[in-house]
């Protein structure tokens, strides 16, 4: 009691105006709300993907069996991506759209590589909330602008796998790939 | 916290006594559940769902502790060990369809219960606080039943999983690697499995403790009742124990027979059947769709297709989703009437049927596929629940004439009060 009354006497803090105790008080406090932030770090970033799952293999697809008005289904990190070998018509009819009229403008050219307008390879992901959409598979519909069908909320994509219409928001994702031959691709 | 004329607890038996002294515990119960606690007399059957609600919250934790016990949250052979769970384990099956229609069972009870609240103004003053935290038990309860649902990991888990996660990625530019965060990877997989378990075991105690604040913050005005009119006297009220023990009891009796005719004569007549085809991140199911109690939220969603002004499609869709939700918690403050049940309120009795329609309509559309006449339906239900919350309701409060409200509970209930002739009159 008198001990504290001594540290805190008046006398004491007067001068600057700031007692010993304030700084101390200010310091652990301080450190302890660093600290105590600092913690979250691993907390939070635990959920990210892990190691294993960023190391994505590429896939490398032989493309040679895939007929013109064909297309298959491959796997890259865990998701699908469709292949798909264009017609003349269906090139034709992406590049007939202006391009101005589209959700989110590219033209079949900026989709795909030069020299190669009818390898046409895009994520099957849905660019709105992730399912699968119909019509790389053997008779699956291809929806009303010839392209692509999501069947969860209706999105409908067209030959060069741009969003027509429905909710999403974006193209078919392109994934970075290469064709290693005339015959192989070699996606991520 | 409750009234002059409640009971006191008076322990007789010396261990009792002691006990009070040490960790008045018995007190406790006896102050809120026993006699103790003097409550309305003219609660009606409406009043009954919050103790179901309790209920079935224990059922779930029972349930699910135990089949946790045989369940596997590995993506590898997590379907075979609910597969596992319906053959081999004894009593698997029931204890699984236990789980599952419980789940559909607390929806049930859940949405009476807020509905009863619309209807009788429960969320109004004094009792804000208890409408604002079951507000946020309800989301909790989403967010459990919706984790749950992964569990099985079959086509509906997974595409439900893929779907809801990618609702994030509607969000501006922390959207897709939010959605990467909260999967631990690129598509539902292991680590988003694993981690949907871990949260999902852990949620339902989160609600534990959410409840017991809802019911304290229920235990410092008590709870309301159908003539909206506050407790005046000893005679508005009798003793929670054993009246309504014992007519909780009884609906308890009523709910069981009819959870136990769904559990053992229709036990997956709202499931999925693609729910029994293992995941497949390869084939989207034809028709996905959400469990029932998710329906009318989705429907919502579904409902925005095009752009509206600035905002994109997607991103309007989930805002309205949230804000579906997000609306009843500014529930106190809209309806501005200072009557609270619409027994007594003409206008908004009629409001609240149609909200009610609405609601079974938005429902029905969040079922079907998401094709015309749907979609164009549950858009003009999504604009009509809006506007009964932020447009209807306040201007109904504003512009409607109440009908005369009782004197008190004891003059609604027997026709007349004495007190009332001791009154002033107004
Ligand atoms: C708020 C309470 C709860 C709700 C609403 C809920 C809901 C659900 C739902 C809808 C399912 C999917 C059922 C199916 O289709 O098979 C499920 C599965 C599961 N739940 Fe819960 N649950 C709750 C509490 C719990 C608790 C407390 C535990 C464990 C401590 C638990 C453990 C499990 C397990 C292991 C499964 C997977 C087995 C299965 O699919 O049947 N649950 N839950
Ligand atoms: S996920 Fe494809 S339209 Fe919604």
């Amino acid at each position: 009691m008198a001990e504290e009354a001594i540290t805190d006497a008046p006398e004491l803090a007067t001068g600057d105006g700031v007692r010993r105790r304030d700084f101390i008080n200010l310091a652990a406090v301080s450190a302890a709300g660093v600290a105590g932030v600092s913690l979250l770090v691993p907390l939070i970033s635990q959920m990210a993907p892990s190691a294993d799952v960023l190391a994505e293999s590429s896939t490398e697809v032989d493309i040679s069996a895939i007929q013109p008005g064909q297309a298959i289904k491959s796997i890259f990190r865990k998701q699908p991506v469709f292949i798909r070998n264009l017609t003349p018509k269906e090139i034709a009819e992406a590049n007939a759209v202006p391009i101005s009229s589209l959700r989110d403008p590219q033209t079949l050219a900026e989709r795909t590589k030069e020299g190669k307008e009818n390898w046409l390879i895009t994520m099957g992901v849905c660019t709105h909330l992730g399912c699968v959409p119909l019509g790389a598979g053997e008779g699956e519909i291809k929806g009303e602008f010839g392209g692509y069908f999501c069947p969860c909320h209706g999105s409908a994509y067209d030959t060069a796998a741009r969003i027509r219409k429905g909710p999403a928001p974006k193209n078919l994702e392109v994934p970075t790939y290469e064709f290693t031959s005339d015959t192989v691709v070699k996606i991520g | 916290m409750s009234f002059p004329w409640a009971h006191e607890y008076t322990p007789s038996h010396p261990f009792m006594k002691w006990m009070d002294e040490k960790l008045p515990l018995p007190r406790l119960v006896y102050n809120s559940v026993g006699s103790g606690y003097p409550v309305p007399r003219n609660l009606n059957y409406f009043w009954n769902f919050g103790f179901l609600a309790l209920a079935c919250l224990g059922i779930q934790i029972v349930t699910g502790v135990i089949l946790a016990m045989h369940y596997a949250a590995n993506a590898g052979v997590a379907f075979d060990s609910v597969e596992h769970i319906m053959r081999d384990v004894n009593w698997g099956w029931m204890l699984r369809y236990a789980h599952a229609n419980g789940a559909s069972a607390f929806f049930v009870v859940i949405y009476i219960h807020i509905f009863r609240g619309f209807f009788y103004g429960s969320y109004k003053a004094p009792r804000e606080m208890v409408w604002l935290l079951g507000v946020v038990i309800f989301l909790l309860m989403m967010a459990t039943a919706f984790m749950g649902y992964v569990l099985p990991w079959g086509q509906m888990s997974f595409w439900g999983a893929k779907v809801i996660t990618g609702l994030f990625s509607a969000i501006p530019l922390v959207g897709e690697p939010l959605q990467q965060w909260l999967l631990g990877g690129f598509a539902p997989d292991n680590a988003s499995l694993n981690r949907f378990f871990s949260l999902h075991y852990l949620l339902p105690f989160v609600i534990v403790g959410v409840v017991v604040l809802h019911i304290w913050a229920l235990h410092i005005p008590g709870s309301s009742n159908p003539t909206g009119v506050e407790v005046k006297s000893e005679s508005d009220t009798v003793p929670f124990y054993p009246y309504y023990i014992a007519k909780d009891g009884w609906a308890m009796g009523l709910f069981a027979f009819l959870y136990c005719a769904m559990l053992f004569f229709f036990p997956n007549a709202l499931g999925h059947p693609d729910n029994y085809v293992p995941a497949n991140p390869m084939s989207t199911p034809a028709h996905i769709v959400p469990e029932w109690y998710f329906w009318p939220f989705y429907a919502i969603l579904r409902a925005f297709t095009s752009d509206f002004f600035f905002i994109p499609a997607k991103l309007m869709g989930v805002l309205a989703m949230f804000s579906a939700i997000l609306v009843w918690f500014f529930l106190p403050w809209l309806d501005r009437s200072p009557v609270r049940s619409g027994s007594y309120r003409p206008a908004f009795k009629k409001f609240f049927i149609i909200l009610l329609i609405d609601v079974l309509i938005l429902g029905y559309c969040g079922g079907a596929p998401a094709a015309e006449p749907y979609v164009m339906i549950s858009q003009i239900a999504a604009i009509y629940y809006f506007a009964h919350f932020l447009i209807i309701l306040p201007i109904v409060s504003s512009i409607e004439r109440p009908d005369p409200l009782p004197f008190s509970i004891t003059e609604a209930v027997l026709g007349s009060d004495e007190q009332a002739a001791l009154a002033p009159a107004e």
